[in-house]
């Protein structure tokens, strides 16, 4: 049985080592009920090797991993409530859709073999689900890999990469599909290195580099912490301007095309309206060009590392 | 209900029915019997210098043991191998020991599963082999009595019970080479490593055994063991060879096995 008190999924310093190479590296994440959240970074940055670590197929160096409060590489029984899968969902090729579903259901248990038809339907598999594996493109087995997962009837989904591969109507597809067992009540863990999808999907992430946690929270969090270019349209710009520029909180403010530009964060912005109104430059239009969650990746992401695994007020450039 | 080792074990043996291989195997236990038969009635003589080679045409019950002394050198331990050193391994070059590590069984229930598929698999390729040589050789020489080693004659329902003895006696090898094929499955994670690695040791064993100076050894080989029925069919029986063959096969067997669980039950699933 699941604690309803536990948390779906709660990491703490998981380590994994590969001889010298750290794979992951202390990575601390807490998912919550409910929660649709993106694990993102790029490829080789240790989202997999964690993944794995969640489902108990290898083992930690050290730290640990908790789903719903049991130990997955203590006993598969930690699995009970959670499906999903690493890399590429994968079948025995020489055996039918139907024939890999009823066998992963017969190890499930627990009548999981009365919901493969259910499942099939889901991912719209129903009408190939005959043939042999080995025919399948790879989006079919995508999604017979979600199919694979929903006949364990989880409250936890942990999905690698689930649209990788995919054709655009196929990405499109997942995502709908995910989206609508999200709105089920499903918690559901996505590991992408898709910016998009995260950001269309998911509620929280965790950003990892080089096997290490840079960022955790909410996406709306993050996308506050960092410091937007706003563009600045007054009844007297060149007032306007020194104002801006004198103004705490303001970088790289510059006069360009008929418009003030400058970077700030939201406080400052607020706090400049009313600097502005008092020496009479009043604003006809103050238009911030928000961070993108792909943005603050590529920051979080790339150039040197803070190391201290704390979210940071990022410099984003936005785009015009 | 839940699952448990004999889920897999049913499920393994479904999954063989739908791969090339066991038909391969299964395949040459019934056609290799049949060539010998054949191949043998278009000759007047025999394999003269192998025991019962000389009453191939005197009694067909005496094919099966002839075939048995063939089979040993490498037909049986290739068919064993077939299935016992691909079982796991295949898992990994399909990718799908993740696919089954996460359902609701241990890791322990699917590897007792596997390797009760793959000694049922040589069991079944074994007693098949001899069903089809008893039948072949009966049809060409007919169900008649048999010399034992020790030149008496047995009736022909007795010699049927001696080879189903024989047969008996001769899975215990078998089931040590499935042993050593598990095992190689699952350390090698390469198919065709651990079937052609089982087919190496079995033969190297052999090749032990023909090395001068170390007849003091040929007792405890493996490859002995495979001879280890002809202790029946003496008269009396002589049940040395027999029960040695129980705990030699063990101490090849056993090991083997308790090793390809534990690198089965602790390794790490990265691949794939």
């Amino acid at each position: 049985m699941t604690s309803d008190s536990s948390k779906p999924v709660e990491i703490r310093g998981l380590t994994k080592h590969y001889g010298d190479i750290v794979a992951v590296d202390h990575v601390n994440l807490t998912v919550e009920r409910g929660d649709v959240y993106g694990y993102l970074g790029p490829n080789g940055a240790g989202k997999t090797t964690s993944l794995r670590m969640m489902l108990g197929l290898i083992s930690p160096t050290a730290g640990c991993v908790r789903l719903f409060g049991r130990d997955p590489t203590a006993s598969v029984s930690a699995l009970e409530g959670v499906a999903g899968f690493v890399e590429a969902p994968r079948f025995y090729p020489y055996l039918s859709g139907r024939r890999n579903m009823e066998m992963l259901a017969a190890f499930d248990g627990n009548g999981a073999g009365s919901r493969v038809d259910a499942a099939l339907e889901t991912v719209e598999l129903t009408d190939r689900a005959g043939d042999r594996v080995g025919g399948y493109s790879h989006g079919m087995r995508q999604r017979l890999g979600i199919a694979a997962a929903l006949v364990r009837e989880p409250k936890l989904l942990l999905l690698d990469e689930p649209a990788t591969g995919l054709d655009p109507a196929g990405m499109r597809d997942m995502r709908r599909l995910v989206r609508r067992l999200a709105d089920g009540g499903m918690t559901v863990v996505l590991s992408s290195h898709l910016m998009n999808e995260v950001e269309e999907l998911c509620n929280r992430v965790a950003i990892v580099r080089s096997g290490a946690i840079v960022y955790e929270g909410e996406i709306a969090d993050l996308k506050r912490t960092a410091v937007a270019t706003y563009r600045l349209r007054t009844t007297d710009d060149v007032l306007a301007l020194s104002v801006c520029e004198r103004h705490p909180g303001l970088r790289e403010v510059r006069a360009e095309a008929g418009e003030i530009r400058f970077s700030a964060g939201e406080d400052a912005v607020a706090d400049l309206s009313r600097g502005l109104v008092e020496t009479g430059a009043l604003i006809r239009a103050v238009a911030p060009e928000t961070a993108t969650l792909e943005d603050l990746f590529f920051s979080l992401t790339e150039g040197p590392a803070n190391g201290s695994g704390e979210p940071q007020a990022l410099a984003v450039t936005a785009p015009a | 209900m839940n699952p448990n080792a004999m889920t897999v074990y049913r499920w393994e043996l479904r999954k063989l029915r739908f791969q090339k291989r066991t038909y391969l195997g299964l395949g040459a236990a019934v056609a290799v019997p049949i060539i010998f038969v054949v191949a043998t009635s278009l000759q007047s003589g025999g394999p003269e210098d192998v025991a019962f080679g000389r009453y191939i045409h005197k009694s067909g019950l005496a094919i099966p043991l002839v075939l048995l002394l063939f089979g040993a050198v490498w037909l049986f331990p290739l068919i064993t191998a077939l299935v016992a050193g691909d079982i796991i391994a295949s898992e990994d070059h399909n990718g799908t020991l993740k696919t089954i590590l996460t359902r609701s069984l241990e890791r322990g229930q699917i590897f007792r599963g596997k390797a009760w598929a793959a000694a049922s698999y040589a069991v079944a390729a074994i007693l098949l082999s001899g069903t089809v040589a008893v039948v072949a050789g009966c049809l060409a020489s007919g169900f008649n009595p048999l010399t034992t080693l020790s030149g008496t004659r047995v009736s022909a329902m007795s010699a049927l019970g001696l080879v189903a003895a024989s047969l008996g006696v001769y899975l215990l090898p078998t089931l040590a080479i499935v042993c050593i094929g598990l095992l190689l499955s699952a350390a090698t994670r390469n198919s065709a490593a651990a079937i052609v690695g089982t087919l190496m040791i079995s033969l190297l064993i052999q090749l032990i055994g023909i090395l001068p100076g170390l007849g003091g050894v040929q007792p405890y080989l493996l490859s002995t063991q495979f001879n280890a029925w002809e202790g029946l069919l003496r008269s009396p029986a002589d049940w040395v060879p027999v029960i040695r063959s129980v705990w030699v096969c063990a101490l090849y067997g056993l090991p083997a096995l308790g090793a390809a669980y534990l690198v089965f039950v602790r390794r790490d699933v990265a691949g794939g």
